[in-house]
Order: structure tokens, then C-alpha cells, then sequence
């Protein structure tokens, strides 16, 4: 006897990992068993095989690895005592997998013990087979299996009828074998060998169609005997459940009986008889006689149309929703769901039943009932189903209401019939469970109330009444933040009013109050404040009253301690005190927003959210991309290839404020530029807009940086505007250039001179910040035409950080009688070791021509 | 067809586990832990079915039963019958009841080999085998009969000079 074999017993062992206080001390056990195990293993000790396989499942059980112990399972299989060979096939069932090359070993013991006297060792290696049995044995094995199907001894049999099923699933081709003993199983009186020989059937019809045309002509009506026989039976304990005589038999005969009438008229014409007595004269008030019924419903509705069955079955279904048992009105609601594609009068008969089930105390029958509910709204029922679902939306579960809102918002977006309902109903939801409705419905919310001239007045009213009593949703402060810097004149001097409403006075310094309100709300996230400060700026042009207040309020912020706010407050607080000519123009009301663009890009933008899961970055990513005046910028192919000389993968930090410019100039020049002209992407300004309060995310664009020059054909006649709105900027960095004349002098260089360009490179570096370089770029045309369309396109290493202004023109006059200039920034992270570099690319037309020249600037004077 | 039976107590530790789908030790373990997190937030007023396509795959679904300490769940495709499952498992817990004499979850512990013994009877390679609880009962004592007939020829005197020889 091996002296460090653990003697202990399994059930000492359990105890021992019973008495474990910690995951340590269990893992402590249990390490010290397998060590024990595995030495007895290793010695060969026959007396303890039995009981170390027996610990070894345990073990397994708790997640341990065990596969030590696989070689140990087929000697116990192989040895010839009963516990011995339970043991050994129980291990074999769990320990191993029909993937291992270790199995393929027991196929010979397998095949001894199918043919063995004893009965039950039978069992046991039919068990293990049907179990975990892989293709190759499955074929090796069939014969014996068949064999067996006709023995008399029932267990067996019934076994050996499961078995089949695994053979016939490894080994499909081995179905036609089957056929006929599965069919005579058929003829059986015992429950049990009935029920294995019925799923036999069954999964022969799944892999064969001539099975399932061998057995639809043969066996229908033994089918029909068996579910009259059982159903008229008398009592018979022994498969009673709950007063149902053998409900399982019942189900598999209804189940193979479907797979038989689908597809098949006459078939399913016979089945009618027995299919209306079992679902008129079953008992449905125990769970054993509903689960037949609902066995039966899913058969009518899965075989050919026959009759009134179909009604039946649907009015089963209506009498299971207002069942106590949750568990019936969930299969209920399960099965209308499938039966909405078959016969969607029907369903509608039962909808007030369903509407109830929304308001079921189990959050699951509440989910599923109203995803039915989704489905059954049509034009006709879309008002009186919202207005109960928007009325339990008041009374509703904190946790439902998430779902309840998508479920409603999605209703009304997609049934509404006028605008002014739509708006209504959004107005009641946002105010009822404004926290919960996703960003896209309110979006999109805006774009109707930007579409709709005559609601606007309206809506703004509305929503300020709104507000007034459900300040703390965050959605509909939003909206009304929005509407409110957009037509807070049509508030105020009550403009389009329809004639429903009651009329109220509100003052201009009331709409003030209310963006102040949300301004410093400690309720207010980011968003909603970078929305306010935005809609105070506009309303301080519209109401000159309140601007010396508003000047106020903004000034406060720019001690803020959101880098953003403090930003935009210090930009706006430059436009009102240095550019009120220009500031009218500049807050002017938003175009209308290009509403058949949005839904587009939100039914976009929510497909690929189903793929990419809540990848709201990848979109936003995607969007983020923009021209000055909205415009979506074509995707960046050609510059590609100016990136390689970027290898490695160091993130590049946003720069925010060139895209507060972009949004800047974006509702600037559309506004004074093409007056009348919708942009064709209008409502990415919204999104512009919104992005102000959502964290920057295009790394694309800066990463890739192009001069806005590029965007010329848009952006040429209001150049001169441009250059202003710059200037007002200019106050954020002059600070700091100062001391420019201290800077060491770099000698300029001619970065770039072909037959037809000349570019040069002056640079001017600040003391203190010894990275930063600016780089002032001249060009030069050097043959005799004039360039049109000039752009100038950089790209440089990660390691360096590229912000190129705007160029002075985009006009290059012939014979060098003019230049463009532009100033580019670079910030070199790896100053001092690495030194610049860059690639440039030039596009431009010579009498309509399009050129484009490219090249490496390798020749930066040292030490930049 | 029935993808796995797991009996676990209501502290998630598993008493029984068996898949009827190959799964390595670690993704059982996984999958158990995944489904005790679903069945422990459930309240005790609401349906015993649960989707389980995010734990078991698509189109399955898992029934459950909380008895005393113990949640026998049993996880099943499509082409299973929910309210048969429920019944299934009432079987399952029958027979259990009536071969320990009130069964409690020590018994389980203890033993594990004879659970497996009766599921086995009970569900075969992941499809209803036997639903009266008296013919399983009768296969599985007549299997204990002779284990121990054939233990008591040829275990107990091993496991005795076993003891004298330590």
C-alpha cells in the first residue's frame, strides 16, 4: 500500500472541503487531494481506482482541472465488477469530452458491455454513449445499438431508442438504418419506450425529409391512436402528473405530429379531430393539462391551416394571459408573439389582455408584453395604445421605465400621423421620464420642431410650461434649452399661436431665468450647460434688454472649472464686448435642419450600434469628421498615404478649440454666405452643436490636419469674416508671444520648390516653451497662369503636433507677383532628440485643371 | 433537447452540474456563475423562465425551480416545452424526495454519484427519458442492489485491508 495514498474517504473528503472557511483553504484540500490522487494513479493502485474517479468528479464539479484521471475511467470501465463500471462510465461522462483521442480507447469496451448479460451494464454503456459519443464511434456502435432497439426488455429498449438519436445527429447518413425499428416503437404499450421511440422519430425527421415522408405516411394515424388512446385513458398513477394521464407523451406525439403536418395538407387534415378534442377537453388548471394545450396551440399553428383551429388556438392563448400562474401568461405571450406572423386579427381580438400584462407586477412578463404590444400597434390603435402607455408610464417601475419610454418613443416615431401629436406625446414623455429617453429621440424631436415652422411657437411654450414642473429631466431641459435659445422670441411675444392653447406672458428675463437656471443647476451635467451657455449667447442678441445680464452670467463662468465652459464663456464674453456688429449674424436662428439626412443617419447610426454593440464612440468617431459648414468631409483616402511617415501609435491629444472654431465658423458662414441655401448636411450643425458638450473624439482629424483653405469653394465669399472671427480668437495665444524677439533665429529654407511652385519656411520660436515651433509658410507661383483652389495639405510623425491656421488666400496670382502665406504650429514632443519632419501635398487648378504636387521636408534647420 | 442540468444551493455553490454539451471545466464553472447571477436578482413573485441566450447561446432558455436551499435549473433549446420542463423538473425533485425520504441538500452533497445515477434515468443524453418517478426509482435501486452485492464480494474486504494497512 502506497504510504502517501490519502486514505480518506469520499465522503471525508467532502466534509474536509466542506469545513473550507476560505477559497484558499478549500483550494488547499483539494490540491493536496489530487496530489494523493495522482500518486495513487501513478502507482497503479488498483483498490482506491473506484474511489479516486469517484473524489476526481467531485473535484471536477468544483471547477478543478481532473483530466489526470481520464486514463483511469476506461481501466474502471474495463474491469469487470458492477461499481467498479458505473463509477468508470459516470467519470467517463463528465471527465472527458468525445473531442479527446482517449476515447477512441473505450470503443472496445463499449461494444463488450453493449452485449453483455447483465441488463443494467447494458444501460450503462448505451448511457455513456448517447452521452458523449463522437462520429467515429457512433458508426463503429450503430449496429449494436439497432440491435438492441429490438430487444424486449423495455429499459433497454428506450435506452437504446435515445441512443439512436445521438448516432443519427453524429452520423446522419445512418438515418435510413433506424427508420423502420423507429417506426415500430411506434406500436409500443410501455410510456416509456413510446416517448424515446416518438423523439427518435422526430430528430429522424429533422435530418431526413424521407424519413419525414416515410413516417407521415406510415405512422399518422398510429400518432392519432396514441393521443386518443392516452387522452380517453383512465386513470393511470404511474404517469399521472397532477391528474394528466402522461403529459410528456401527450407533448412529444403533438410535437412529432407538427413536424409531419407541415408542409402537408391532407396530413394536417387528418390531424383535425384530435387536435380540437385535446384542445377543447384538456383541463387547463394545473400546469401539467396547460402545458399540452400549449404543446397543441404551437402544433395548430405549425401545421397547414386548417378550419376554425387556428381561432381556437389564439383564444387558448387570450384564456392563458389572464391564467394567476406567471409562468402560463409568459408562454402565453411567448407563443402570441410567434402566432402576430400567422394570423395578426386574431391576436389583435386579445390586445386589451396583453396591454394589462404590461402593467404585471413580473418584469419579465412585462417585457414581453410589450415587445407584443410594439408589434400589434397599427395606424388605427397607434393613439389610444400610447395615450394608456404614456398614462402607465407615470405609475411605472423605476427599472421598467427605461424600456416603457424606448418602446413608447419608438411607437410614436413611427406611427405619428401630424406633427402637432407627435410633439405632444414626446413632450409627455419627456417630461414623465425625461431621464430615460436616448439622445437620438431628442435629437431627432429638434429636427421635427426646426421643420415645423407653424409648431415652433407652439412647441416652445409647450416645453416652457414643461418645464416648469419636470425641471429635473435631463432630456426635456435639454430640448427646452435648445428651443428656447432657437425661438425664445416666439415665447416671449407669443408668435403662431394654434387654437388650443392658453395663452401666458412670459418675459424676456423669465426665458433668462430658466437658462440660468439650468446653467448653474447643480442637477445640469456638462452637456446640458455647454447648451445653455450657447442659447444664453443667442439670446442676448435677441433680447438686448437682458444682454448687460447675460453678459454677466456668461463672465461668471469663465472661472469655471470645465476647461470647456471656461472656454466657450471666455469666447463668448470676447463677442460681446468686442464684435457686437458681427454678433447678430453670428447667433442667427439654426437653418432648418435637413430632416430626411437625420433619419437616414440615425436609422444608420442605430444599425450600427446593434453590430458594434454600444460602440457610440465608433459613430460619433465617424461623424466627428467636419467641414466648417457642415458639410461631412469626404473620407481622407488620398492623405493616407502622407501618414506612413507616422509609425508609431502614440494617441495625439484633441485639439478642441479648432473645432469650436470649425462650429464657430460653421454657423457663421452658412448664415451669411449662402442665406436661404440649406446646406445639403444641415443638421450636422446640430450635431456640431451638440458635440460642444460631448467629449471630442475625432482623433482623425487630428491626426490629419488640412487648412481650412481647402474647403475654398464654400468658404470664399465670406473669406474677409473669416479672418474676423479669428482676430477675436487672437487673444487666447498673443499672451504668450511676447518675448518673441529673445527667440533664437533659425535661418528660413525653401521647403519645397518645383518648375512650378516655390514654397518657404520662416520659423519664430518661443523661449519658454522650447516644443512649440511656428512655422510661417510662403508660396509662390512660378509659371504664368494664376492658380485657383490653392490648398495646402501637411502631415507629420505622432511624435509631433500639426495645427495649421487658415491661409491668407486661396488665389496664387502668376510670375510670383503675390503669395499666400499660412502659419503652421508644430509642437515636437521628442524635442531635443528627434527633429522635424514632414510631408506636404499641394492641390490646385490652372485653368481649370486640377494639380497636385507632394513632397518630404527633411531639411528643418536643427534644433527645432 | 436539454443542454444542462444544474443544481446549485442558493449561495451559488453547484451540487450537481451536467452538460449534455461538451464544456470544459472552466466554462462550466463560468456558465453556472453566470446563471446563479441571474437567478439570485430574481424576486420570488415572478415567472420560473429565463432567456438564456447571453449565457447559453441563442434560442435557449433555462427553467428553475427554487426549493429550500437549492435552484434546480435546467437549460433547454427551442424545442423543449417550457411548461414540460417545469413538470420535468418536478419529476426530478419527486424522485429525489422519495429515494433520500425528504430530501435536503446534505443528502445531494453526500451523494452526488447517486444524483447522477438518477438523472441519468430520468434524462438521457439531453432528452426526457422516464417521467414516473416509480420506474426510475425502481431502475436506480435496482442498480444500488447490485453495486452493493458486488461491493460486498469484492470492495469491502479491499477498503478493510485498506484501513489495517495504513
Amino acid at each position: 500500500m502506497n504510504p502517501f495514498s490519502s486514505g480518506t474517504r469520499l465522503r471525508d473528503m467532502i466534509r474536509a472541503i466542506r469545513a473550507c472557511k476560505t477559497a484558499a483553504e478549500e483550494r488547499a484540500v483539494v490540491r493536496k487531494e489530487c496530489a494523493a490522487i495522482r500518486s495513487s494513479i501513478s502507482e497503479n493502485d488498483q483498490d482506491y481506482r473506484h474511489r479516486n474517479i469517484a473524489k476526481l468528479m467531485f473535484i471536477h464539479m468544483l471547477g478543478y482541472p481532473t483530466h489526470f484521471g481520464q486514463m483511469e475511467c476506461l481501466k474502471l470501465i474495463a474491469s469487470a465488477g458492477f461499481p467498479e463500471k458505473r463509477i468508470g462510465y459516470l467519470g467517463l461522462m463528465l471527465l472527458l469530452d468525445e473531442r479527446q483521442e482517449v476515447l477512441m480507447l473505450v470503443t472496445n469496451s463499449l461494444k463488450q458491455d453493449l452485449n453483455h448479460t447483465n441488463q443494467y451494464i447494458v444501460g450503462l454503456a448505451l448511457c455513456a454513449l448517447g452521452n458523449i459519443c463522437s462520429a467515429e464511434m457512433a458508426s463503429d456502435l450503430a449496429s449494436e445499438v439497432e440491435r438492441l432497439l429490438l430487444t424486449r426488455d423495455p429499459n433497454i429498449k428506450k435506452k437504446a431508442a435515445l441512443c439512436s438519436i445521438r448516432i443519427v445527429r453524429k452520423v446522419p447518413d445512418l438515418a435510413e438504418n433506424f427508420l423502420s425499428p423507429a417506426a415500430s416503437l411506434l406500436k409500443e404499450k410501455h410510456h416509456g419506450v413510446l416517448i424515446a421511440g416518438i423523439q427518435l422519430c422526430t430528430d429522424l425527421c429533422k435530418v431526413s425529409a424521407d424519413a419525414t415522408k416515410h413516417l407521415r405516411k406510415n405512422c399518422t394515424e398510429g400518432l392519432i391512436r396514441i393521443l386518443k388512446d392516452v387522452s380517453n385513458s383512465s386513470y393511470a398513477p404511474e404517469y399521472d402528473i397532477a391528474g394528466i394521464t402522461d403529459p410528456f407523451l401527450h407533448i412529444r406525439v403533438l410535437r412529432l405530429m407538427r413536424m409531419l403536418g407541415q408542409g402537408d395538407a391532407d396530413t394536417s387534415e387528418h390531424m383535425n379531430d384530435i387536435l380540437a378534442q385535446i384542445a377543447s377537453k384538456t383541463e387547463s388548471n394545473k400546469n401539467a393539462g396547460n402545458a399540452i394545450l400549449y404543446e397543441c396551440v404551437e402544433t395548430i399553428m405549425g401545421i397547414e391551416e386548417t378550419s376554425g383551429l387556428r381561432v381556437l388556438a389564439i383564444n387558448i392563448l387570450g384564456r392563458f394571459l389572464s391564467n394567476r400562474d406567471n409562468n402560463i401568461r409568459y408562454v402565453a405571450l411567448n407563443m402570441l408573439m410567434k402566432a402576430i406572423t400567422v394570423d395578426s386579427q386574431a391576436v389583435q381580438r386579445h390586445r386589451t389582455t396583453i396591454l394589462e400584462c404590461v402593467k404585471d407586477s413580473d418584469a419579465s412578463i412585462r417585457k414581453r408584453a410589450l415587445e407584443l404590444v410594439f408589434l400589434l400597434v397599427n395606424d388605427t390603435n397607434a393613439k389610444p395604445l400610447t395615450k394608456e402607455l404614456i398614462d402607465y408610464l407615470e405609475v411605472s417601475d423605476q427599472d421598467f421605465k427605461g424600456d416603457l419610454t424606448a418602446i413608447i418613443c419608438s411607437i410614436i416615431e413611427k406611427l405619428f400621423q401630424e406633427k402637432k401629436w407627435y410633439i405632444d406625446q414626446m413632450l409627455k414623455v419627456l417630461s414623465l421620464a425625461g431621464s430615460y429617453v436616448k439622445d437620438d429621440v431628442w435629437h431627432a424631436l429638434i429636427v421635427a420642431i426646426s421643420n415645423g415652422p407653424d409648431l415652433q411657437g407652439y412647441s416652445v411654450r409647450s416645453l416652457y410650461k414643461a418645464f416648469q414642473t419636470s425641471f429635473e429631466q435631463v432630456s426635456l431641459v435639454r430640448v427646452v434649452v435648445w428651443c428656447i435659445g432657437e425661438y425664445g422670441e416666439m415665447l416671449v411675444g407669443n408668435v403662431g399661436v394654434l387654437e388650443v392653447e392658453e395663452l401666458m406672458t412670459v418675459t424676456e428675463s423669465d426665458t433668462v431665468d430658466v437658462l440660468e437656471a439650468c446653467l448653474t443647476g447643480h442637477s445640469s451635467d456638462f452637456t446640458t450647460r455647454s447648451m445653455s451657455l450657447i442659447a444664453l449667447l443667442k439670446l442676448s442678441s435677441r433680447f438686448p434688454s437682458t444682454s448687460e445680464r447675460i453678459k454677466e452670467i456668461i463672465t461668471v463662468h469663465k472661472g469655471s472649472i470645465v476647461l470647456e465652459l471656461q472656454q466657450r464663456a471666455i469666447e463668448f464674453n470676447s463677442i460681446i464686448q468686442r464684435h457686437e456688429n458681427i454678433k447678430s449674424s453670428l447667433v442667427e436662428r439654426m437653418p432648418v435642419l435637413d430632416e430626411p439626412a437625420y433619419m437616414v443617419k440615425k436609422a444608420n447610426s442605430s444599425q450600427e450600434n446593434i453590430v458594434a454593440g454600444k460602440s457610440s464612440q465608433t459613430s460619433l468617431a465617424g461623424t466627428s469628421v467636419k467641414l466648417p459648414n457642415g458639410v461631412a468631409k469626404p473620407p481622407a483616402a488620398p492623405l493616407v498615404d502622407l501618414l506612413d511617415l507616422s509609425s508609431d501609435d502614440a494617441p495625439v491629444p484633441p485639439s478642441t478649440s479648432k473645432d469650436f472654431l470649425h462650429d464657430l465658423l460653421g454657423i457663421d458662414l452658412t448664415n451669411s454666405s449662402s442665406s436661404g441655401i440649406v446646406p445639403s448636411g444641415g443638421t450636422d450643425i446640430l450635431m456640431d452643436l451638440l458635440s460642444i458638450g460631448t467629449p471630442v473624439q475625432n482623433d482623425i482629424s487630428t491626426k490629419i490636419v488640412s487648412s481650412n483653405q481647402g474647403f475654398a469653394p464654400t468658404t470664399k465669399p465670406t473669406f474677409p469674416t473669416t479672418v474676423q472671427v479669428l482676430d477675436l480668437l487672437d487673444g487666447l495665444p498673443s499672451n504668450g508671444s511676447v518675448a518673441g524677439d529673445q527667440s533664437p533665429l533659425y535661418p528660413s529654407i525653401t521647403a519645397f520648390q518645383s518648375s512650378a511652385l516655390k514654397i518657404m519656411f520662416s520659423f519664430k520660436k518661443h523661449p519658454e516653451n522650447p516644443q512649440v515651433t511656428e512655422i510661417h509658410a510662403t508660396f509662390m507661383n512660378l509659371l504664368s497662369d494664376a492658380y485657383t483652389d490653392f490648398v495646402f495639405q501637411a502631415a507629420v510623425p505622432k511624435f509631433i503636433q500639426l495645427h495649421l491656421d487658415p491661409a491668407s488666400s486661396n488665389h496664387l496670382p502668376a510670375n510670383g507677383n503675390g503669395t499666400i502665406t499660412q502659419t503652421l504650429t508644430v509642437t515636437n514632443s521628442q524635442h531635443g532628440q528627434k527633429s522635424l519632419a514632414m510631408r506636404i501635398r499641394m492641390v490646385y487648378k490652372v485653368n481649370n485643371q486640377e494639380k497636385l504636387e507632394q513632397g518630404q521636408i527633411n531639411n528643418f534647420p536643427p534644433g527645432l | 433537447m436539454i443542454r444542462a442540468v444544474i443544481v446549485m444551493n442558493t449561495q451559488g455553490k453547484p451540487r450537481l452540474l451536467k452538460f449534455y454539451e461538451f464544456q470544459p471545466p472552466e466554462k462550466q464553472q463560468e456558465l453556472t456563475r453566470s446563471v446563479f447571477a441571474v437567478l439570485s436578482g430574481r424576486p420570488d413573485n415572478v415567472s420560473n423562465f429565463v432567456e438564456a441566450d447571453a449565457i447559453f447561446g441563442p434560442g435557449t432558455r433555462l427553467v428553475y425551480k427554487h426549493l429550500a436551499t437549492l435552484y434546480f435549473v435546467f437549460v433547454f433549446d427551442s424545442c423543449e416545452n417550457e411548461l414540460a420542463m417545469l413538470d420535468l423538473i418536478q419529476v426530478l425533485v419527486e424522485t429525489l424526495d422519495r429515494c433520500f425520504k425528504n430530501v435536503c441538500e446534505l443528502d445531494i452533497v453526500f451523494n452526488f454519484n447517486k444524483m447522477h445515477t438518477i438523472l441519468d434515468e430520468i434524462i438521457f443524453g439531453g432528452q426526457v427519458l422516464e417521467t414516473s418517478s416509480e420506474r426510475v426509482l425502481k431502475a436506480v435501486e435496482e442498480i444500488s442492489r447490485l453495486e452493493k452485492s458486488a461491493s460486498s464480494v469484492s470492495f469491502v474486504p479491499k477498503s478493510v485491508s485498506g484501513r489495517f494497512g495504513r
